[in-house]
Parts: C-alpha cells; sequence; structure tokens
C-alpha cells in the first residue's frame, strides 16, 4: 500500500484486490468467456507477424493469374479476396486495428466519463447542473450519423472514429459514476477524511476514485465493444481508412465485390463473427461483474 | 405534472436549440469556402444568387445563422445538389420508409424479446438460460450490416427467397406513396430489412424483461398472488409481467428515436430509401444540404423522442415523483 493512502479505509491493498478479482472469475463463467476471448485476440495481435501466413496486403499469384475468390483449403483457410489477397491473413492482422482503435476510444471514453460523473456527484450544485445538462445535448447527437458527417467534413479514418466514440459515449458512463458518488459521499470516511482536513480534490481523486474505478473498468469493457462497432460500421460506409487493415474495411471489401451474390462466405463470415466475437466477450465481462458490483441484482 | 411538462418541454426546446447550432457550426467551419459547400458550381448564375440571397450566403456568419434559423422555424432546408429538389421533398419522400421499417422491427423484436424475456424468467436457471442469455448477447453484439449480409446472401442471393434490394422491384412503378404501400411487392421486400433489425434489436427487451420480471417476481404482492393459490405461469404473466413491462415500453421509446438514425447501415446494406440512407448518399456525393436536412431530421426524431420516453416514464410509473429533481 503506498504511504500516502495509510489510514484511508476506501483503499484496499493491491493485494486483497488480486484476491477478489481472482474469486469473481472463479464464480462467473460468463467473465471467464468474456475474458478468454479478450487474452486469445491480445495474443494473436501481438503475434500477428508470425501467425499470419501470408503478407496481408499482398496480391498472390497463381501461375500468371490473380489468385481471386479462392475458396477455403489448406493454402487459404478462408480462401482469398477478390484481389488475391489472403483473408486468414487479413483477418489476424486485423486484431491490431481493432485492439488499438477499442483501448483508445474505450480509455477515452472512461476518463471523461468517470471525471466528469466524479465531478458532478461529488461537487453537486453548478457543476452537477452543467454536467447534466451536457450530457442531456450528447443524447441528443444521433451516434452513426454525427460520425459520417464529422468524417465527411474533415478527414476519414480511425481518428474521427475514436473522437465520435468519446465525445458521444461518455454520458452512460459518468450517469453511473455519479449516482455510485452520490452514495459514496455520504460515507462516514469520506466525512472523516474532511474532518481530518483533506481538501476537496484530495478526496475526490484520492479517497473515491479509486472506489468507482472497478465500475469505471466495466464500462470500458463495453465502450471497446461499441468502439469496434463504430469503426467496423464507418468503415462499412466508406469512412474508414482504406490504408489499415481492419475488420470493418474486409467486410466493405467484400460488400463491394459481389462476394454475396458469389457466396463467398469464407470471406465475409469470419470478419464479423471476429468482431462479434470481441464485442460479446465485453458484454460477458460487464455482465458477469455486475452481480459483484451490484449485489442487489445477484438474482437475476 | 403540468409544471414538468412544462419543463420538460422547455429543456426539449433548448436541446433542440443547441443541437441545430451545433450543426450550423460542424457544417459552416469545415475547411474550404464554406459557400461552395451550399452552392453547387453546376447551379445556373440565376440559381445561384438566388440561393446566396435566400440563405445570406454573401453576409457575416453571424448573420448566416439567423438567417438558418428562420430558415428552419419556416422548414426550408435548401436545395439538393446532386438531385434538384428541394430538401424538404426529398426528406419527406424517404421519411415514410424509414418509419415503415422501425416501426415494423420494434414491433416485432419488442413482442418477441418480451414474450421470450418473460419466459426466461419463468424457467430460471437450466439449459434454456445457458443457451438462450449468450445468444441474446451475440445478437447484439454481431454487427447489424453483417447480419444483413449473411441474410441476404443466405436467402436472396442463394436461394433466390426474397429481393436483394431496394424498395420495388426494377421496373415496378408506384404511381402513389399510398399506391406503393399496399403492394404486396413493398412489403416483400422489406421482410429481410425488417428481419435484420428485428434480430438486432430483440436482444434488449428480452434482457430487460427477464431482469425486471425477476425483480418484480420478489415484490410481495406476487407472493400474496402465490399465497393465494395462483398458477405459476398466471402469477408470472399476468401479475408479474405487466409490472415489469414499464422499463421495457420506456426503452421502446428510446429505441424508435434512436433506430430512425442507427438504421444508416441497414438502410444502405439493403438499398432501402429511408433517411439514414440519403443521408449517406447524400455524405458521399458531398450533397451538404441534403446531408445537413438529414442529420437536423434524425437528431430531432432522437430528442424529441427521448424526451417521449421520459415522460412516459414518469405518466406511467406513479413511484416516479415529478416534483423530485433527478
Amino acid at each position: 500500500m503506498p504511504r500516502w493512502t495509510r489510514g484511508c479505509p476506501s483503499v484496499r491493498s493491491v493485494n486483497a484486490m488480486m484476491q477478489a478479482i481472482g474469486r469473481f472469475f472463479r464464480s462467473e463463467p460468463f467473465a471467464i468467456a468474456g475474458a478468454s476471448i479478450y487474452a486469445a485476440i491480445v495474443l494473436v495481435a501481438v503475434f500477428a507477424d508470425r501467425l499470419a501466413p501470408y503478407d496481408p496486403k499482398a496480391m498472390l499469384k497463381n501461375g500468371n493469374r490473380v489468385a481471386r475468390y479462392l475458396p477455403m483449403s489448406p493454402e487459404h483457410w478462408f480462401g482469398t479476396t477478390s484481389s488475391g489477397r489472403d483473408v486468414l491473413s487479413q483477418l489476424i492482422w486485423g486484431t491490431r486495428s481493432a485492439l488499438t482503435v477499442g483501448l483508445t476510444a474505450a480509455l477515452a471514453v472512461v476518463a471523461i466519463g468517470t471525471l466528469l460523473g466524479l465531478l458532478s456527484g461529488y461537487l453537486g450544485g453548478w457543476a452537477d447542473r452543467v454536467i447534466t445538462w451536457l450530457a442531456d445535448i450528447v443524447l441528443g447527437l444521433p451516434f452513426l450519423p454525427f460520425m459520417l458527417v464529422l468524417a465527411a467534413l474533415t478527414h476519414p479514418g480511425t481518428g474521427v472514429v475514436i473522437f465520435t466514440v468519446a465525445a458521444l459515449l461518455w454520458p452512460n458512463t459518468a450517469r453511473v459514476i455519479r449516482a455510485q458518488v452520490l452514495s459514496l459521499r455520504e460515507r462516514a470516511w469520506v466525512e472523516a477524511a474532511r474532518v481530518t482536513g483533506c481538501s476537496t480534490a484530495r478526496i475526490m481523486f484520492v479517497h473515491v476514485l479509486p472506489q468507482v474505478l472497478p465500475l469505471a473498468a466495466l464500462y470500458g469493457s463495453v465502450a471497446i465493444g461499441w468502439a469496434i462497432l463504430a469503426e467496423a460500421s464507418a468503415s462499412f460506409l466508406g469512412f474508414g481508412d482504406p490504408d489499415t487493415i481492419s475488420w470493418g474495411v474486409m467486410l466493405q471489401d467484400a460488400y463491394a465485390n459481389q462476394a454475396l451474390s458469389r457466396g463467398a462466405w469464407n470471406w465475409f463470415a469470419p470478419p464479423g463473427a471476429a468482431i462479434m466475437a470481441m464485442v460479446l466477450a465485453g458484454f460477458l465481462i460487464s455482465r458477469g461483474s455486475e452481480k459483484l458490483l451490484f449485489p442487489k441484482l445477484a438474482g437475476s | 405534472m403540468a409544471r414538468h411538462l412544462l419543463g420538460r418541454l422547455g429543456h426539449l426546446v433548448l436541446v433542440l436549440w443547441v443541437v441545430t447550432t451545433l450543426t450550423f457550426v460542424m457544417f459552416r467551419l469545415m475547411p474550404g469556402d464554406p459557400t461552395l459547400n451550399f452552392l453547387s458550381p453546376s447551379f445556373s448564375q440565376e440559381t445561384r444568387a438566388a440561393l446566396l440571397k435566400g440563405f445570406g450566403l454573401d453576409r457575416s456568419l453571424g448573420e448566416q445563422y439567423l438567417i438558418y434559423l428562420r430558415n428552419l422555424l419556416h422548414g426550408e432546408l435548401g436545395q439538393s445538389f446532386l438531385q434538384g429538389k428541394s430538401v424538404v421533398a426529398l426528406l419527406a419522400e424517404a421519411l415514410p420508409n424509414t418509419i415503415i421499417l422501425t416501426l415494423v422491427s420494434l414491433c416485432a423484436a419488442y413482442a418477441f424479446g418480451i414474450v421470450a424475456g418473460a419466459f426466461l424468467a419463468f424457467r430460471r436457471g437450466g439449459v434454456v438460460e445457458a443457451v438462450a442469455i449468450p445468444s441474446a448477447l451475440a445478437t447484439r453484439a454481431a454487427p447489424e450490416f453483417w447480419l444483413g449480409m449473411l441474410l441476404l446472401a443466405g436467402l436472396a442471393f442463394q436461394t433466390g427467397l426474397f429481393p436483394t434490394g431496394g424498395a420495388l422491384s426494377p421496373g415496378a412503378e408506384a404511381g402513389s406513396f399510398g399506391a406503393m404501400l399496399i403492394s404486396r411487392d413493398y412489403w416483400w421486400h422489406l421482410i429481410l430489412p425488417a428481419l435484420t433489425l428485428t434480430l438486432y434489436l430483440q436482444g434488449l427487451p428480452l434482457l430487460l424483461m427477464r431482469a425486471t420480471m425477476l425483480e418484480v417476481l420478489n415484490d410481495e404482492f406476487i407472493v400474496m398472488a402465490r399465497m393465494k393459490g395462483l398458477s405459476r405461469w398466471s402469477v408470472v404473466m399476468r401479475h408479474a409481467a405487466r409490472n415489469a413491462l414499464l422499463p421495457v415500453a420506456t426503452a421502446f421509446a428510446l429505441g424508435l428515436g434512436a433506430s430512425v438514425g442507427g438504421n444508416v447501415v441497414v438502410e444502405t446494406v439493403f438499398a432501402w430509401p429511408g433517411i439514414g440512407r440519403v443521408l449517406v448518399q447524400a455524405v458521399q456525393s458531398a450533397d451538404y444540404p441534403l446531408a445537413q436536412g438529414a442529420f437536423l431530421l434524425i437528431a430531432f426524431v432522437l430528442v424529441v423522442m427521448n424526451t417521449v420516453a421520459d415522460l412516459a416514464y414518469a405518466a406511467l410509473d406513479p413511484r416516479v415523483s415529478v416534483g423530485a429533481q433527478r
């Protein structure tokens, strides 16, 4: 335990936290499934360059002709695209873009949402009113249309996706954190901290913040999923970054190049399944941890 | 109640105004000459002059903003670059298609979700639950347009059971919108996009219904009903389900607002001529007046439905005290 938290009942020791996490995974099969999916994706992303059998951008040749629309085979597990690129290799490289977009956007959402939720819950008064008002306005902006218009008016790419996710999805996190902070604020240890002369900032960031971090992480795991879905939709509508290899770009490529009419399931089914698995992982983790964080709902 | 209503309406107007202003800023502050974004080079000299004057594009940004607000209040959104029609006319053509698609899918999704959710609460634990809950989550996790692609490939391209896109078969000409609505062809084209959206949307009411049912089932009046000797099924469906419907009804109103804008990808996959597709095409072809109009319409529907959901919640649930500050 760091010295500056001594005497504060709100900060658990690292050991106790690890034990709680261990207990949680043992009792929640859903959460284990979700965490395993994440682990697998992270591993694939780290070793993408070794795992991918081909260069994902290389046009493969079959003799003199481009090896286009190949079906599934031992050489190409998921066949090839209309421009002779290996689908499996693209799928493997896609994990990197998915993780980058997902983690960056989720971190941004959680940081903004937690900070604003904490401020509005703990300070109350005008800060609370301003932040609630901001959240109401943000909730009035349609997500996908906003992203499309922004991408069209600036320049398409993952930057716009991450910005939109961060700018429009924080109210959900903020609302939950605010509610939690409202109840934490009345606890005796906060009063004790106040009496011993802790500054407001210190109480908020050293005493209250660690208490709401698990909840914030929970919303983060769901936000990863929304970010990946947002990226996929933007790419599909033609506002992605055409130079990166992402699952969304793969789906757009397949849709635009007759994969559907040719029945090339090997091409368009895997990227969508990969997106689904990754988003589902976030849902499963958050669902499992709901019981941990909201014991009142334990029955459900 | 009346005070609450007035407060909400005032709030609604305020949010609408901010969203409108944000839209104005977004479409004016982009790089390049903003007037070029609203005047296509292909317009004739007279049209250009008329539009320049009508929208005050030759004046300062502040004046342009006031003109923009005044035009909006009069329902004037300008001319589309590419289609040579007024934006309002194009939106009016597309809106019914979006509303029909949204309503049909939402009703199907909520009807299924409510019944299935109640059933899952009734049959708690066991294999049914172990399979049903992850599947419900999975349909929410899948990209909507990918679900659409799977259905298109399987049911339209490979088996030819359903049309591959659009709202009417090629060559079919509907005289009026009413004639189109009663044609079998139109509903035939609606099935796949509606099925895709239904699949995507049913997870929320299902999980919500199940969760609130389980909560309600612990209430005292349920214990009372059981003690009266009513059958378990009757307790669940007639007593618990009614009370569990409230959050689901709120979610329905919110879902209605959100899907008008969220249909963007499904409408694109199936080439369904709704607002979402209008927006995508306008944005892709740099038809800014049309894009701005479509965006405003989608945002307005979202904001209004958010308010409706809020009011409905307060009106339906006697436990929500309207006097209390949220």
